[in-house]
């Protein structure tokens, strides 16, 4: 990651969003993309996050704030002029046009000669391995070619930045997890900077280097996907990225490092402090399933509880249970499939357990 | 589902599975014509018959051989350039069937039929059948020809009975040789007097009408709809409804406001005057010309040129634009290129059909036309309901029919009708 904001090929810079002129679709923007970056915005619909792709598309104006490519600011650029390849959800290929034609358009409006036009045409598409297909009309291609015919028109005239809006979204699920493959492949290959939104998570970590989790215009939190999972900072990301079980309680005392919750059916819980308001506030407690260790040895973790099995579920590799704990009737444990679930039936009463460093303390998220 | 010997699918009672399939379809079948019969009945009844029925009119000349039953198959087989009169047979048989038809009085008919080939002929017919009903042919003191020359000298004119033998047979192309400002005579076709041309110009005139009053619809429709298609729903609606408003007026109430604007002493003259641009003798003629026509019919038909472009426009994704635009193409090029090349489809559409409703419009050029401004249309219904030439309107409408499916054609050929979106 570069030191300078200087070094940053796009940024952000408090940018603000209102359609109406009553409410902020985009509240307070500040991001910063470093070149060659496949960064994502990951966020329910509504959250603003396509708004984002827009302004720096150039179809929507920011209402405040600036947004700088190349350390240009850009809000007065209009879109023709900025450079900035974009793949659309519906692909948007010219129905009236071939798929030569299509990539041929952008070189084209550059004033590009032929010779050259077509070689890169001719790039773009073997890049996509359908370099047999210059001749067909959009109609005539499955949605999956079209899809790459797209991604290969939003890279023929070699943009900074390509921005990509759930490009993938009308594809089927094998189709989508291969597209991924290939876009994250691409990028690889071409170096280019990838801005990419989508409502997927695992579309989202799959693909990304940074992920930024969009929730009402706000960015919940900017990281690596890894981070992301392990580490959220807030109980929004805690639960809109992977499978998550949450408790609610208030605050009875805290350390350095770690605190205790107390839930309403009175168990106190030793977590991990992240971001707390303070003894006596309320928090949420986040525990990822798989973190959670089914009849512990006495001692091995600080948080051993008394559960009911709720519902079993079979799922292959491991069984999903619904488990009531803590007064959370809702609290999912994923066990693996090894020889220890056949002890397990529903209706059983069990002890469950987890670290203080898995259960990580959030702010009082209500979901 | 077994296979037989014979190598054909049986179903499991061992009937042919064609037989059985085709059985199960006849129902549904049957039922689908059934749906359809009444109205099938309805236009065949009400609208094809009635047509095939006037266009046969056009062509149709079975009233010489009605009323002349004896003379008119005697006649035909006389050599008009012989340069001699018809034998005494022939004057004999007219005579004859001639005296018939003046009891009947039907004599006088024919001589209206044979007028519209060459004016007199009907007074030559209504003097010869008065003559001929006081006439015994049995009591002929004279031949046949001399007793019928002495009833008219014309009837001792060779281009009389050219005519009548011209007109002798069951059909005849007098009435399309009119429409096209023909006639025929014994040497054979020519163009007619250039004084008494009137259909080929009526018929350029009403193309080249027809197609500026096109241009205009999509010139100041295209924007309309335009707009109508990128605002959002509530606003498009209402705008919409406004568009269709003109469908719920009477026609002759627009066309009568034309008048009220556009005339000598109408608003928009008044207005002009009142600001100076134009002197009290200058007054502006907008009206009973081809102006008036030409205004009144953009604004009549414009409804029809807007909402297949709406249609059209409203299925292009917006995204097209957007994607031109981040490609580099400035607004106009992506206009060009991509926006405008996707509502081809719906111009044509909204242009075949503003040009052929405009290429048989009657009511509004009749009203605001005068007689610079009128249509084809026009000249029909006068044939119609005024001339009573029926024969001769219905060759008017023929051709206005063959001219109207070949532009559809030609339609086909360069866009293709697949293409053409109403709605």
């Amino acid at each position: 990651m570069p030191v300078n904001k200087e070094d940053y090929l796009v940024r952000f810079e408090n940018v603000q969003k209102s359609y109406d002129g009553e409410i902020l679709v985009v509240k307070d923007l500040n991001l910063n993309m470093a070149k060659g970056e496949f960064l994502t915005m990951l966020g329910p619909s509504g959250s603003g996050k396509t708004t984002c792709l827009m302004m720096l598309a150039g179809f929507e104006p920011a209402t405040h704030g600036e947004i700088y490519l190349d350390n240009v600011p850009i809000n007065r650029v209009p879109p023709h002029k900025r450079g900035i390849g974009m793949v659309f959800q519906s692909y948007a290929l010219f129905p009236h046009m071939t798929i030569g034609e299509n990539l041929s358009f952008p070189l084209e409006v550059r004033k590009m000669g032929k010779s050259e036009r077509e070689a890169k045409v001719k790039n773009a598409l073997d890049m996509v391995q359908l370099g047999n297909f210059a001749d067909r009309r959009p109609a005539q291609l499955s949605g999956g070619q079209q899809q790459r015919v797209a991604v290969a028109r939003s890279l023929v005239f070699d943009p900074d930045v390509v921005l990509m809006d759930e490009p993938l979204g009308a594809l089927d699920k094998n189709l989508r997890e291969q597209m991924q493959y290939e876009i994250k492949h691409i990028h690889e290959r071409l170096g280019v900077t990838v801005l990419y939104v989508t409502h997927d998570q695992s579309e989202a970590l799959t693909m990304s280097d940074r992920v930024a989790v969009f929730d009402a215009g706000v960015i919940q939190q900017l990281a690596p996907p890894n981070i992301l999972y392990e580490e959220p900072e807030n109980a929004f990301v805690a639960d809109f990225i992977g499978d998550n079980n949450c408790l609610h309680g208030i605050v009875t005392s805290e350390t350095e490092n770690s605190c205790v919750v107390k839930t309403d059916d009175g168990s106190q819980i030793q977590a991990n402090k992240i971001n707390i308001k303070g003894v006596g506030q309320p928090s949420t407690l986040s525990i990822r399933p798989e973190r959670v260790i089914v009849n512990p040895e006495p001692g091995q973790v600080p948080n051993i509880f008394e559960a009911k099995a709720a519902e079993l579920i079979y799922l292959g590799d491991h069984i999903r249970t619904r488990m009531e704990v803590c007064g959370n009737d809702n609290f999912y444990v994923k066990i693996p499939n090894s020889s220890h679930h056949a002890d397990l039936n529903k209706g059983d009463t069990v002890k469950i357990g987890w670290n203080e460093y898995d259960c990580r303390a959030l702010d009082a998220f209500d979901n | 589902m077994t296979k037989s010997e014979t190598g054909d699918l049986k179903t499991a009672d061992g009937i042919s599975l064609k037989l059985s399939l085709q059985r199960s379809l006849r129902r549904k079948k049957r039922n689908a014509l059934l749906l359809v019969a009444p109205l099938f009945l309805f236009i065949l009844i009400t609208f094809i018959l009635p047509i095939f029925y006037m266009l046969m009119k056009s062509v149709d000349n079975s009233i010489t051989q009605e009323i002349l039953p004896t003379a008119a198959p005697l006649l035909l087989k006389w050599d008009p350039k012989s340069g001699e009169l018809p034998d005494e047979e022939v004057f004999k048989a007219f005579i004859i069937d001639g005296k018939v038809a003046a009891k009947e009085k039907t004599i006088n008919r024919l001589g209206k039929r044979l007028n519209y080939e060459k004016s007199g002929t009907s007074s030559l017919f209504r003097k010869t059948g008065r003559k001929l009903r006081k006439l015994d042919p049995e009591k002929l003191t004279t031949t046949y020809q001399e007793a019928l020359i002495g009833m008219d000298k014309k009837w001792g004119k060779l281009e009389t009975w050219q005519l009548l033998h011209r007109e002798s047979g069951p059909y005849t192309k007098s009435y399309f040789l009119s429409a096209v400002d023909m006639k025929q005579d014994v040497d054979g076709v020519t163009w007619k007097a250039e004084d008494s041309q009137i259909y080929l110009n009526l018929f350029k005139r009403t193309l080249w009408l027809s197609f500026l009053i096109t241009f205009l619809t999509v010139l100041l429709g295209y924007p309309i709809a335009y707009l109508l298609a990128t605002l959002k729903t509530s606003t498009s609606n209402l705008l919409i409804i406004l568009v269709l408003l003109p469908f719920w007026t009477s026609l002759l109430v627009r066309t009568s406001s034309w008048i009220a604007l556009l005339q000598k002493e109408g608003v928009i003259n008044d207005f002009l005057f009142a600001i100076g641009l134009i002197s009290n003798d200058g007054r502006l003629a907008m009206i009973h010309n081809q102006t008036g026509t030409v205004v009144a019919m953009t604004h009549i038909l414009l409804p029809f040129m807007i909402l297949p472009l709406f249609s059209v426009m409203k299925t292009i994704n917006p995204s097209y634009v957007r994607a031109a635009r981040s490609m580099g193409a400035d607004s106009f090029t992506a206009f060009r290129r991509v926006y405008f090349p996707n509502t081809i489809a719906g111009i044509g559409a909204g242009g075949i059909l503003v040009f052929i409703l405009s290429i048989g419009y009657y009511i509004t050029p009749a009203l605001v036309g005068g007689t610079q401004g009128t249509l084809i249309s026009n000249f029909i219904a006068y044939h119609i309901s005024g001339s009573l030439n029926w024969g001769l309107a219905a060759a008017l409408g023929t051709l206005l029919l063959l001219l109207v499916v070949a532009l559809y054609i030609l339609y086909d050929k360069i866009v293709g009708i697949d293409n053409m979106k109403l709605g």
